[in-house]
Protein backbone atom coordinates (compact mmCIF):
# COMPACT_ATOMS: atom_id res chain seq x y z
CA UNK A 1 0.00 0.00 0.00
CA UNK A 2 3.01 2.37 0.96
CA UNK A 3 6.28 2.05 -0.13
CA UNK A 4 9.06 4.31 1.56
CA UNK A 5 12.26 4.24 -0.64
CA UNK A 6 15.53 5.56 1.21
CA UNK A 7 14.00 9.17 2.60
CA UNK A 8 16.18 11.99 3.46
CA UNK A 9 15.17 14.98 5.47
CA UNK A 10 17.79 17.41 6.90
CA UNK A 11 16.75 20.29 9.17
CA UNK A 12 20.40 22.21 8.91
CA UNK A 13 22.95 19.76 9.96
CA UNK A 14 20.50 17.38 11.84
CA UNK A 15 19.36 14.13 10.10
CA UNK A 16 15.66 13.83 10.95
CA UNK A 17 14.94 11.10 8.66
CA UNK A 18 18.03 8.97 7.81
CA UNK A 19 17.60 6.78 4.40
CA UNK A 20 14.59 5.46 6.08
CA UNK A 21 12.57 2.37 4.02
CA UNK A 22 9.64 1.32 5.24
CA UNK A 23 6.60 -1.01 3.25
CA UNK A 24 3.20 -0.55 4.70
CA UNK A 25 1.31 -3.38 3.23
CA UNK A 26 -2.46 -3.35 2.75
CA UNK A 27 -4.48 -4.19 5.73
CA UNK A 28 -2.17 -3.96 8.23
CA UNK A 29 -1.88 -1.92 11.38
CA UNK A 30 1.90 -0.74 11.10
CA UNK A 31 3.09 1.11 14.16
CA UNK A 32 6.32 3.22 14.53
CA UNK A 33 7.78 3.93 18.11
CA UNK A 34 11.03 5.51 19.06
CA UNK A 35 12.12 8.10 21.33
CA UNK A 36 11.28 11.65 21.17
CA UNK A 37 13.07 13.19 18.13
CA UNK A 38 13.15 10.12 16.53
CA UNK A 39 11.58 11.97 13.23
CA UNK A 40 8.28 9.82 13.80
CA UNK A 41 6.70 13.17 13.16
CA UNK A 42 8.59 14.34 10.52
CA UNK A 43 8.27 11.38 8.86
CA UNK A 44 3.85 11.54 8.88
CA UNK A 45 4.70 14.85 7.75
CA UNK A 46 6.55 14.04 4.47
CA UNK A 47 4.37 11.39 3.71
CA UNK A 48 1.14 13.49 4.15
CA UNK A 49 2.96 16.60 1.87
CA UNK A 50 3.65 19.45 4.73
CA UNK A 51 7.46 18.77 4.38
CA UNK A 52 9.61 18.01 1.31
CA UNK A 53 11.93 15.04 1.78
CA UNK A 54 15.65 16.03 0.40
CA UNK A 55 15.82 12.70 -0.90
CA UNK A 56 14.36 9.31 -1.92
CA UNK A 57 10.75 8.12 -2.61
CA UNK A 58 7.18 7.81 -1.25
CA UNK A 59 5.24 5.62 -3.29
CA UNK A 60 1.34 5.04 -2.26
CA UNK A 61 -1.37 2.99 -4.01
CA UNK A 62 0.94 2.24 -6.63
CA UNK A 63 1.42 5.83 -7.62
CA UNK A 64 4.68 8.34 -6.80
CA UNK A 65 3.38 11.23 -4.66
CA UNK A 66 6.90 12.30 -3.07
CA UNK A 67 6.42 15.35 -5.56
CA UNK A 68 2.07 15.64 -4.53
CA UNK A 69 1.06 18.68 -2.97
CA UNK A 70 -0.67 17.70 0.02
CA UNK A 71 -4.06 18.54 -0.84
CA UNK A 72 -3.83 15.80 -3.87
CA UNK A 73 -2.76 13.06 -1.20
CA UNK A 74 -5.17 12.91 0.65
CA UNK A 75 -7.83 13.25 -2.22
CA UNK A 76 -5.75 9.90 -3.07
CA UNK A 77 -6.87 8.42 -0.02
CA UNK A 78 -4.10 9.37 2.73
CA UNK A 79 -6.45 10.81 5.39
CA UNK A 80 -4.18 11.92 8.37
CA UNK A 81 -4.54 13.29 11.98
CA UNK A 82 -2.21 15.25 13.89
CA UNK A 83 0.15 14.89 17.39
CA UNK A 84 -1.49 18.43 18.58
CA UNK A 85 -5.21 18.39 17.85
CA UNK A 86 -6.52 20.71 14.84
CA UNK A 87 -9.85 20.67 14.41
CA UNK A 88 -11.96 24.12 13.46
CA UNK A 89 -12.85 25.51 16.84
CA UNK A 90 -15.52 27.62 15.64
CA UNK A 91 -17.22 24.96 14.45
CA UNK A 92 -19.34 22.08 16.00
CA UNK A 93 -18.49 18.90 16.27
CA UNK A 94 -20.86 18.25 13.13
CA UNK A 95 -19.78 21.30 11.11
CA UNK A 96 -16.07 19.94 11.59
CA UNK A 97 -16.68 16.86 10.30
CA UNK A 98 -19.26 18.14 7.32
CA UNK A 99 -16.13 20.21 6.59
CA UNK A 100 -14.04 17.00 6.03
CA UNK A 101 -16.88 14.93 4.25
CA UNK A 102 -17.07 17.67 1.86
CA UNK A 103 -13.67 17.95 1.03
CA UNK A 104 -14.26 14.92 -0.88
CA UNK A 105 -17.64 14.79 -1.90
CA UNK A 106 -15.87 17.03 -5.30
CA UNK A 107 -15.51 21.17 -5.42
CA UNK A 108 -16.43 23.88 -3.37
CA UNK A 109 -17.91 26.67 -5.46
CA UNK A 110 -21.12 25.92 -4.62
CA UNK A 111 -22.78 29.69 -3.13
CA UNK A 112 -26.32 29.27 -3.02
CA UNK A 113 -27.17 26.08 -0.62
CA UNK A 114 -26.53 25.68 3.14
CA UNK A 115 -24.04 23.17 3.52
CA UNK A 116 -24.83 21.78 7.07
CA UNK A 117 -29.04 21.40 5.56
CA UNK A 118 -27.24 18.91 2.79
CA UNK A 119 -28.42 15.25 3.43
CA UNK A 120 -25.07 14.32 1.34
CA UNK A 121 -22.76 16.00 3.60
CA UNK A 122 -24.55 15.41 6.86
CA UNK A 123 -25.63 11.82 6.64
CA UNK A 124 -22.15 10.50 5.99
CA UNK A 125 -20.92 12.87 8.74
CA UNK A 126 -23.37 11.69 11.43
CA UNK A 127 -22.35 8.42 10.91
CA UNK A 128 -18.62 9.25 10.95
CA UNK A 129 -19.60 10.92 14.59
CA UNK A 130 -21.64 7.40 16.03
CA UNK A 131 -18.18 5.60 14.67
CA UNK A 132 -15.92 7.66 17.28
CA UNK A 133 -19.30 7.96 19.67
CA UNK A 134 -19.57 11.53 19.61
CA UNK A 135 -22.97 11.58 18.41
CA UNK A 136 -24.49 13.00 21.49
CA UNK A 137 -22.04 16.33 21.20
CA UNK A 138 -22.54 17.04 17.15
CA UNK A 139 -24.06 20.11 17.78
CA UNK A 140 -21.37 21.24 20.62
CA UNK A 141 -18.93 23.55 19.50
CA UNK A 142 -15.58 22.17 19.72
CA UNK A 143 -14.35 24.73 21.94
CA UNK A 144 -16.33 23.12 24.25
CA UNK A 145 -15.11 19.81 24.16
CA UNK A 146 -13.15 17.80 26.30
CA UNK A 147 -9.41 17.00 24.99
CA UNK A 148 -10.46 13.41 24.86
CA UNK A 149 -13.34 13.98 22.81
CA UNK A 150 -11.38 16.38 20.58
CA UNK A 151 -8.89 13.57 19.94
CA UNK A 152 -11.71 11.46 19.01
CA UNK A 153 -12.92 14.50 16.65
CA UNK A 154 -9.61 14.19 15.20
CA UNK A 155 -9.87 10.61 13.85
CA UNK A 156 -13.44 11.29 12.69
CA UNK A 157 -12.26 14.36 10.38
CA UNK A 158 -9.69 11.37 9.25
CA UNK A 159 -12.23 9.12 8.83
CA UNK A 160 -14.75 10.93 7.10
CA UNK A 161 -12.79 11.35 3.85
CA UNK A 162 -13.06 7.63 3.65
CA UNK A 163 -9.31 6.65 2.88
CA UNK A 164 -7.60 4.36 1.67
CA UNK A 165 -5.12 4.60 4.01
CA UNK A 166 -4.98 6.50 7.55
CA UNK A 167 -1.89 8.35 9.17
CA UNK A 168 -2.36 8.82 12.69
CA UNK A 169 0.03 10.49 15.04
CA UNK A 170 -0.30 9.76 18.24
CA UNK A 171 -4.05 9.50 18.32
CA UNK A 172 -3.86 8.82 22.27
CA UNK A 173 -1.41 11.91 23.12
CA UNK A 174 -2.70 13.06 26.75
CA UNK A 175 -5.49 10.89 26.95
CA UNK A 176 -6.36 8.74 30.35
CA UNK A 177 -6.10 5.35 30.49
CA UNK A 178 -10.17 4.94 29.97
CA UNK A 179 -10.39 7.47 27.30
CA UNK A 180 -7.11 5.17 25.80
CA UNK A 181 -8.96 2.09 25.80
CA UNK A 182 -12.13 3.29 24.07
CA UNK A 183 -9.64 4.41 21.06
CA UNK A 184 -7.65 1.21 21.58
CA UNK A 185 -11.30 -0.60 20.82
CA UNK A 186 -12.17 2.06 18.22
CA UNK A 187 -8.72 1.05 15.97
CA UNK A 188 -9.59 -2.72 16.49
CA UNK A 189 -12.47 -1.71 15.39
CA UNK A 190 -10.96 -0.15 11.74
CA UNK A 191 -8.27 -3.03 11.73
CA UNK A 192 -8.66 -4.58 8.24
CA UNK A 193 -10.97 -2.09 7.05
CA UNK A 194 -8.02 0.68 6.47
CA UNK A 195 -4.57 0.45 6.23
CA UNK A 196 -3.13 2.45 9.19
CA UNK A 197 0.59 3.80 10.40
CA UNK A 198 0.44 4.26 13.61
CA UNK A 199 2.29 6.27 15.36
CA UNK A 200 1.97 6.18 19.25
CA UNK A 201 3.80 6.33 22.67
CA UNK A 202 1.54 4.23 24.76
CA UNK A 203 3.13 0.59 24.51
CA UNK A 204 -0.16 -0.90 25.65
CA UNK A 205 -2.00 -0.15 22.68
CA UNK A 206 0.95 -0.49 20.43
CA UNK A 207 1.21 -3.59 20.98
CA UNK A 208 -2.18 -4.67 21.43
CA UNK A 209 -3.19 -3.12 18.01
CA UNK A 210 0.31 -3.28 15.57
CA UNK A 211 0.69 -6.09 13.34
CA UNK A 212 4.32 -5.00 12.77
CA UNK A 213 6.22 -2.27 14.25
CA UNK A 214 9.21 -0.27 13.08
CA UNK A 215 11.70 1.44 15.84
CA UNK A 216 12.64 4.80 14.69
CA UNK A 217 15.80 5.51 16.58
CA UNK A 218 17.62 9.04 15.05
CA UNK A 219 15.56 8.88 11.71
CA UNK A 220 16.82 5.58 11.46
CA UNK A 221 14.64 2.47 11.37
CA UNK A 222 16.52 0.07 13.87
CA UNK A 223 14.63 -3.06 13.72
CA UNK A 224 10.97 -3.97 11.60
CA UNK A 225 8.95 -7.28 12.88
CA UNK A 226 5.98 -8.12 14.93
CA UNK A 227 5.46 -7.29 17.76
CA UNK A 228 7.12 -10.81 19.60
CA UNK A 229 9.64 -10.42 17.87
CA UNK A 230 10.04 -6.53 18.29
CA UNK A 231 9.85 -7.09 21.97
CA UNK A 232 12.48 -9.96 21.79
CA UNK A 233 15.22 -7.59 19.97
CA UNK A 234 17.84 -7.20 22.21
CA UNK A 235 19.28 -4.10 20.19
CA UNK A 236 15.32 -2.41 20.75
CA UNK A 237 15.92 -2.85 24.11
CA UNK A 238 19.11 -1.20 24.13
CA UNK A 239 18.21 1.61 22.08
CA UNK A 240 14.49 2.32 23.72
CA UNK A 241 12.35 -0.05 25.00
CA UNK A 242 14.46 -0.52 28.17
CA UNK A 243 14.76 3.27 28.68
CA UNK A 244 10.70 3.42 28.97
CA UNK A 245 11.02 0.76 31.55
CA UNK A 246 12.86 2.52 33.18
CA UNK A 247 11.17 5.63 33.26
CA UNK A 248 7.82 3.84 34.45
CA UNK B 1 -37.88 30.22 9.18
CA UNK B 2 -36.09 32.35 10.81
CA UNK B 3 -36.68 32.65 14.43
CA UNK B 4 -36.86 35.89 16.50
CA UNK B 5 -33.85 35.91 17.97
CA UNK B 6 -32.47 39.56 19.53
CA UNK B 7 -29.83 39.41 16.80
CA UNK B 8 -32.22 39.32 14.13
CA UNK B 9 -34.93 41.44 15.28
CA UNK B 10 -32.11 44.06 15.81
CA UNK B 11 -31.43 43.36 12.05
CA UNK B 12 -34.66 43.42 10.93
CA UNK B 13 -34.78 47.11 12.89
CA UNK B 14 -31.28 48.39 11.16
CA UNK B 15 -32.67 47.48 7.51
CA UNK B 16 -36.11 49.50 8.38
CA UNK B 17 -34.45 52.23 9.44
CA UNK B 18 -32.78 52.79 6.88
CA UNK B 19 -35.18 51.88 4.61
CA UNK B 20 -37.12 54.82 6.48
CA UNK B 21 -34.60 57.53 6.29
CA UNK B 22 -35.77 59.12 3.02
CA UNK B 23 -39.07 59.37 4.78
CA UNK B 24 -37.49 61.01 7.77
CA UNK B 25 -35.16 63.53 5.83
CA UNK B 26 -38.15 64.83 3.95
CA UNK B 27 -40.38 65.05 7.83
CA UNK B 28 -37.59 66.98 8.82
CA UNK B 29 -36.65 68.60 5.84
CA UNK B 30 -33.43 67.86 5.97
CA UNK B 31 -32.35 66.57 2.59
CA UNK B 32 -28.92 66.08 3.18
CA UNK B 33 -29.33 63.48 5.48
CA UNK B 34 -30.67 61.20 2.26
CA UNK B 35 -27.32 62.49 0.85
CA UNK B 36 -25.48 61.29 4.14
CA UNK B 37 -26.97 57.81 4.35
CA UNK B 38 -26.39 57.24 0.75
CA UNK B 39 -22.82 57.46 1.59
CA UNK B 40 -22.81 55.39 4.46
CA UNK B 41 -24.53 53.09 2.66
CA UNK B 42 -21.78 52.68 -0.64
CA UNK B 43 -19.13 52.86 2.49
CA UNK B 44 -21.19 50.23 4.26
CA UNK B 45 -21.84 47.98 0.89
CA UNK B 46 -17.86 48.78 0.27
CA UNK B 47 -17.39 47.35 4.24
CA UNK B 48 -19.41 43.86 3.58
CA UNK B 49 -17.25 43.75 0.50
CA UNK B 50 -14.07 43.75 2.49
CA UNK B 51 -15.51 41.94 5.47
CA UNK B 52 -16.34 38.75 3.49
CA UNK B 53 -12.27 38.22 2.86
CA UNK B 54 -11.48 40.17 6.68
CA UNK B 55 -14.09 38.69 8.49
CA UNK B 56 -14.69 35.70 7.06
CA UNK B 57 -11.08 34.95 5.08
CA UNK B 58 -9.15 36.21 7.51
CA UNK B 59 -7.18 37.75 5.04
CA UNK B 60 -6.57 41.72 6.10
CA UNK B 61 -6.14 43.20 2.50
CA UNK B 62 -4.78 47.18 3.14
CA UNK B 63 -5.57 47.80 -0.29
CA UNK B 64 -9.83 47.56 -1.07
CA UNK B 65 -10.09 51.56 -2.12
CA UNK B 66 -8.96 50.89 -4.82
CA UNK B 67 -11.81 48.28 -6.25
CA UNK B 68 -14.18 51.55 -4.87
CA UNK B 69 -11.44 53.78 -7.33
CA UNK B 70 -12.16 51.11 -10.19
CA UNK B 71 -15.24 51.53 -9.68
CA UNK B 72 -16.05 55.13 -9.66
CA UNK B 73 -12.78 55.77 -12.72
CA UNK B 74 -14.69 53.20 -15.20
CA UNK B 75 -17.72 55.71 -14.58
CA UNK B 76 -15.84 58.80 -14.75
CA UNK B 77 -14.15 58.08 -18.10
CA UNK B 78 -17.11 56.68 -20.17
CA UNK B 79 -18.69 59.45 -19.07
CA UNK B 80 -15.82 61.78 -20.04
CA UNK B 81 -16.06 59.99 -23.50
CA UNK B 82 -19.82 60.59 -24.25
CA UNK B 83 -20.83 57.08 -23.03
CA UNK B 84 -23.24 57.51 -20.46
CA UNK B 85 -24.94 54.04 -20.11
CA UNK B 86 -25.30 52.65 -16.83
CA UNK B 87 -25.06 48.93 -18.13
CA UNK B 88 -21.97 49.70 -20.24
CA UNK B 89 -20.20 51.63 -16.94
CA UNK B 90 -21.13 48.85 -14.62
CA UNK B 91 -19.84 46.15 -17.38
CA UNK B 92 -16.78 48.44 -17.64
CA UNK B 93 -16.34 48.39 -13.76
CA UNK B 94 -17.04 44.78 -13.49
CA UNK B 95 -14.66 43.27 -15.80
CA UNK B 96 -11.47 45.73 -14.97
CA UNK B 97 -12.14 44.79 -11.64
CA UNK B 98 -12.35 41.29 -11.92
CA UNK B 99 -9.04 41.25 -14.03
CA UNK B 100 -7.27 43.47 -11.23
CA UNK B 101 -8.76 41.49 -8.73
CA UNK B 102 -7.41 38.24 -10.03
CA UNK B 103 -4.09 39.24 -10.82
CA UNK B 104 -3.66 40.83 -7.67
CA UNK B 105 -5.59 38.30 -5.49
CA UNK B 106 -3.82 35.57 -7.58
CA UNK B 107 0.12 37.75 -6.31
CA UNK B 108 -1.03 38.50 -2.88
CA UNK B 109 -2.82 34.97 -1.83
CA UNK B 110 0.69 33.72 -2.39
CA UNK B 111 2.17 35.59 0.73
CA UNK B 112 0.12 35.82 4.52
CA UNK B 113 -0.12 38.13 7.35
CA UNK B 114 1.96 41.04 7.40
CA UNK B 115 3.25 40.60 3.89
CA UNK B 116 -0.41 40.35 2.64
CA UNK B 117 -1.51 43.76 4.33
CA UNK B 118 1.62 45.37 2.70
CA UNK B 119 1.59 43.78 -0.90
CA UNK B 120 -2.42 44.53 -1.35
CA UNK B 121 -1.13 48.23 0.39
CA UNK B 122 1.40 48.35 -2.60
CA UNK B 123 -0.63 46.92 -5.24
CA UNK B 124 -3.54 50.04 -4.54
CA UNK B 125 -0.85 53.07 -4.30
CA UNK B 126 -0.21 51.50 -7.52
CA UNK B 127 -3.55 52.39 -8.40
CA UNK B 128 -3.63 55.40 -7.13
CA UNK B 129 -0.44 56.73 -8.83
CA UNK B 130 -1.47 55.55 -11.70
CA UNK B 131 -5.03 57.44 -11.27
CA UNK B 132 -2.73 60.68 -10.18
CA UNK B 133 -0.89 60.45 -13.31
CA UNK B 134 -4.07 60.56 -16.06
CA UNK B 135 -3.55 64.07 -16.51
CA UNK B 136 -5.99 63.71 -18.89
CA UNK B 137 -8.99 62.95 -16.80
CA UNK B 138 -7.96 65.59 -14.05
CA UNK B 139 -4.98 63.56 -12.67
CA UNK B 140 -4.82 64.68 -8.62
CA UNK B 141 -7.78 67.19 -8.61
CA UNK B 142 -10.26 64.36 -10.34
CA UNK B 143 -12.88 64.73 -12.74
CA UNK B 144 -16.66 65.62 -12.64
CA UNK B 145 -19.02 63.80 -14.20
CA UNK B 146 -21.37 65.71 -15.81
CA UNK B 147 -24.49 63.17 -15.97
CA UNK B 148 -25.54 60.35 -14.06
CA UNK B 149 -25.03 56.89 -15.12
CA UNK B 150 -28.19 55.97 -17.28
CA UNK B 151 -29.44 52.67 -16.82
CA UNK B 152 -32.98 52.55 -18.23
CA UNK B 153 -36.09 52.34 -16.30
CA UNK B 154 -33.48 53.05 -12.96
CA UNK B 155 -33.28 56.48 -13.07
CA UNK B 156 -30.89 57.80 -10.54
CA UNK B 157 -31.83 61.43 -11.25
CA UNK B 158 -33.33 62.18 -7.76
CA UNK B 159 -31.36 61.26 -4.81
CA UNK B 160 -34.29 59.35 -2.87
CA UNK B 161 -34.45 57.50 -5.65
CA UNK B 162 -30.63 56.38 -5.91
CA UNK B 163 -30.58 55.90 -2.25
CA UNK B 164 -33.39 53.15 -2.41
CA UNK B 165 -31.47 51.39 -5.91
CA UNK B 166 -27.77 51.79 -3.23
CA UNK B 167 -30.56 50.32 -0.51
CA UNK B 168 -31.57 47.43 -3.00
CA UNK B 169 -28.50 46.57 -3.80
CA UNK B 170 -26.77 46.49 -0.57
CA UNK B 171 -30.22 44.53 0.87
CA UNK B 172 -29.55 41.93 -2.60
CA UNK B 173 -25.52 41.72 -1.68
CA UNK B 174 -26.15 41.14 2.22
CA UNK B 175 -28.75 38.40 1.21
CA UNK B 176 -26.15 36.63 -1.25
CA UNK B 177 -23.37 36.90 1.25
CA UNK B 178 -25.62 35.49 3.96
CA UNK B 179 -26.20 32.55 1.61
CA UNK B 180 -22.37 32.41 0.16
CA UNK B 181 -20.98 32.55 4.08
CA UNK B 182 -23.40 29.19 4.93
CA UNK B 183 -22.90 27.45 1.42
CA UNK B 184 -20.03 24.93 1.13
CA UNK B 185 -18.04 28.03 -0.59
CA UNK B 186 -18.38 29.74 3.05
CA UNK B 187 -17.14 26.19 4.92
CA UNK B 188 -14.24 26.53 2.91
CA UNK B 189 -13.88 29.69 3.55
CA UNK B 190 -14.27 29.96 7.02
CA UNK B 191 -12.57 27.05 8.02
CA UNK B 192 -9.46 28.46 5.97
CA UNK B 193 -9.36 31.26 8.46
CA UNK B 194 -9.86 28.76 11.33
CA UNK B 195 -7.36 26.18 10.47
CA UNK B 196 -5.71 26.43 6.90
CA UNK B 197 -3.38 23.57 7.67
CA UNK B 198 -6.18 21.28 8.16
CA UNK B 199 -7.83 22.27 5.31
CA UNK B 200 -5.35 21.11 2.60
CA UNK B 201 -4.54 18.23 5.43
CA UNK B 202 -8.43 17.40 4.47
CA UNK B 203 -7.51 17.51 0.51
CA UNK B 204 -8.77 20.93 0.10
CA UNK B 205 -6.43 23.13 -2.78
CA UNK B 206 -7.27 26.20 -0.58
CA UNK B 207 -5.80 29.34 -2.60
CA UNK B 208 -8.36 28.76 -5.75
CA UNK B 209 -11.21 29.37 -3.20
CA UNK B 210 -9.52 32.75 -1.22
CA UNK B 211 -9.21 33.60 -4.75
CA UNK B 212 -12.78 33.59 -5.63
CA UNK B 213 -13.46 35.00 -2.43
CA UNK B 214 -11.35 37.52 -3.10
CA UNK B 215 -12.01 38.41 -6.66
CA UNK B 216 -16.22 38.27 -4.86
CA UNK B 217 -15.07 40.79 -2.28
CA UNK B 218 -13.34 43.12 -4.79
CA UNK B 219 -16.23 42.86 -7.21
CA UNK B 220 -18.70 44.09 -3.88
CA UNK B 221 -16.04 47.58 -3.70
CA UNK B 222 -16.59 48.24 -7.47
CA UNK B 223 -20.06 48.00 -7.60
CA UNK B 224 -19.60 50.32 -4.61
CA UNK B 225 -17.58 52.48 -6.09
CA UNK B 226 -19.40 53.10 -9.17
CA UNK B 227 -22.65 54.25 -6.80
CA UNK B 228 -20.14 56.72 -5.03
CA UNK B 229 -18.88 57.64 -8.49
CA UNK B 230 -22.92 58.44 -9.22
CA UNK B 231 -23.79 59.74 -6.04
CA UNK B 232 -20.99 62.23 -5.62
CA UNK B 233 -20.91 63.03 -9.98
CA UNK B 234 -17.06 62.88 -9.38
CA UNK B 235 -14.24 60.35 -9.31
CA UNK B 236 -10.81 61.57 -8.12
CA UNK B 237 -7.59 59.70 -6.56
CA UNK B 238 -9.12 59.96 -3.08
CA UNK B 239 -11.23 57.24 -3.33
CA UNK B 240 -8.20 55.15 -3.78
CA UNK B 241 -6.25 56.41 -1.17
CA UNK B 242 -5.04 54.27 1.69
CA UNK B 243 -6.91 56.27 4.30
CA UNK B 244 -10.08 54.32 2.91
CA UNK B 245 -8.74 51.46 2.67
CA UNK B 246 -8.21 51.50 6.54
CA UNK B 247 -11.56 53.26 7.08
CA UNK B 248 -12.99 50.20 5.28
CA UNK B 249 -11.04 47.98 7.93
CA UNK B 250 -11.95 50.16 11.07
CA UNK B 251 -16.05 50.08 9.55
CA UNK B 252 -15.77 46.35 9.10
CA UNK B 253 -14.17 46.14 13.11
CA UNK B 254 -16.32 49.07 14.81
CA UNK B 255 -19.13 47.24 13.56
CA UNK B 256 -18.47 43.23 14.28
CA UNK B 257 -16.31 41.65 11.66
CA UNK B 258 -17.67 38.03 12.27
CA UNK B 259 -21.28 39.64 11.09
CA UNK B 260 -22.81 40.22 8.35
CA UNK B 261 -24.39 43.41 8.72
CA UNK B 262 -21.51 44.19 10.91
CA UNK B 263 -19.18 46.51 8.70
CA UNK B 264 -22.70 48.30 7.78
CA UNK B 265 -23.14 49.15 10.98
CA UNK B 266 -19.51 50.19 11.45
CA UNK B 267 -19.87 52.78 8.40
CA UNK B 268 -23.12 54.35 9.72
CA UNK B 269 -21.19 54.78 13.45
CA UNK B 270 -18.15 55.78 11.60
CA UNK B 271 -19.21 58.26 9.16
CA UNK B 272 -22.43 59.69 11.65
CA UNK B 273 -19.93 60.57 14.41
CA UNK B 274 -17.69 62.09 11.84
CA UNK B 275 -20.48 64.00 10.63
CA UNK B 276 -21.87 65.41 14.14
CA UNK B 277 -18.26 65.83 15.38
CA UNK B 278 -17.04 67.93 12.19
CA UNK B 279 -19.69 70.04 12.01
CA UNK B 280 -19.96 70.92 15.83
CA UNK B 281 -21.13 73.96 16.76
CA UNK B 282 -23.08 73.48 20.09
CA UNK B 283 -21.97 76.65 22.57
CA UNK B 284 -20.42 74.75 25.19
CA UNK B 285 -18.64 76.90 27.81
CA UNK B 286 -14.81 76.88 28.28
CA UNK B 287 -14.66 76.78 24.26
CA UNK B 288 -15.28 73.11 24.62
CA UNK B 289 -17.11 73.00 21.47
CA UNK B 290 -14.41 74.98 19.60
CA UNK B 291 -12.21 72.36 21.25
CA UNK B 292 -14.30 69.50 19.86
CA UNK B 293 -14.97 71.36 16.35
CA UNK B 294 -11.33 71.69 15.98
CA UNK B 295 -10.06 67.89 16.85
CA UNK B 296 -12.79 65.79 16.35
CA UNK B 297 -10.38 63.58 15.06
CA UNK B 298 -9.05 62.82 18.47
CA UNK B 299 -12.26 62.18 19.81
CA UNK B 300 -13.49 59.62 16.73
CA UNK B 301 -10.25 57.91 17.99
CA UNK B 302 -11.02 57.77 21.48
CA UNK B 303 -14.79 56.30 20.58
CA UNK B 304 -12.50 53.34 18.36
CA UNK B 305 -10.17 52.74 20.85
CA UNK B 306 -13.32 52.82 23.30
CA UNK B 307 -15.43 50.28 21.31
CA UNK B 308 -13.09 47.82 20.58
CA UNK B 309 -11.34 47.43 24.01
CA UNK B 310 -14.76 47.14 25.63
CA UNK B 311 -16.97 45.71 23.01
CA UNK B 312 -14.29 43.07 21.26
CA UNK B 313 -16.92 42.13 18.89
CA UNK B 314 -17.85 45.34 17.67
CA UNK B 315 -21.18 47.41 17.87
CA UNK B 316 -23.14 44.98 15.89
CA UNK B 317 -21.29 41.64 16.48
CA UNK B 318 -21.67 42.61 20.74
CA UNK B 319 -25.47 42.46 19.89
CA UNK B 320 -25.26 39.17 17.71
CA UNK B 321 -23.34 36.71 19.74
CA UNK B 322 -25.30 37.67 22.93
CA UNK B 323 -27.04 34.21 23.98
CA UNK B 324 -29.11 32.85 21.70
CA UNK B 325 -32.49 33.65 23.25
CA UNK B 326 -35.94 33.62 21.50
CA UNK B 327 -37.86 36.55 22.49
Amino acid sequence: MLAIDSLVKRFGGLLATDHLSLQVARGEIHAIIGPNGAGKTTLIHQLCGEVAPDEGRIVFDGHDITREPAYRRALSGLGRSYQITSVFPEFTALENVVIAVQAHAGHSFRFWRSAVREPALVEPARAVLAQVALSDRANTPVGALAHGERRQLEIAMALAGRPKMLLLDEPMAGMSHQESASVVALLAGLKSKYTILLVEHDMDAVFALADRITVLVYGRAIATGTPDEIRASREVRDAYLGDVEELS
Amino acid sequence: MVSMTLRNIVAAAILIALAAVPIIAAALEQPFYVTLFSRILIFGLAALGLNLILGFGGLVSFGHAMYIGIGAYAVGILSYHGITNGWTHLAAALAVGAVAALLVGAVSLRTRGMAFIMITLAFAQMFFFLAVSLKQYGGDDGLAIATRSDFGVFKLDNPTRLYYIIYGVLIATLYGAWRMVHSRFGMVLRGCKSNERRMIALGVPTLRYKLTAYVMSAIICVIAGVLLANLTRFCSPSYMQWQLSGELIVMAVLGGMGTLLGPVVGAAALLVIEELLSSFDLPLPWGVGAFIHDHWMALLGLFIVGVVLTLKQGLYGYIAARPRRTV
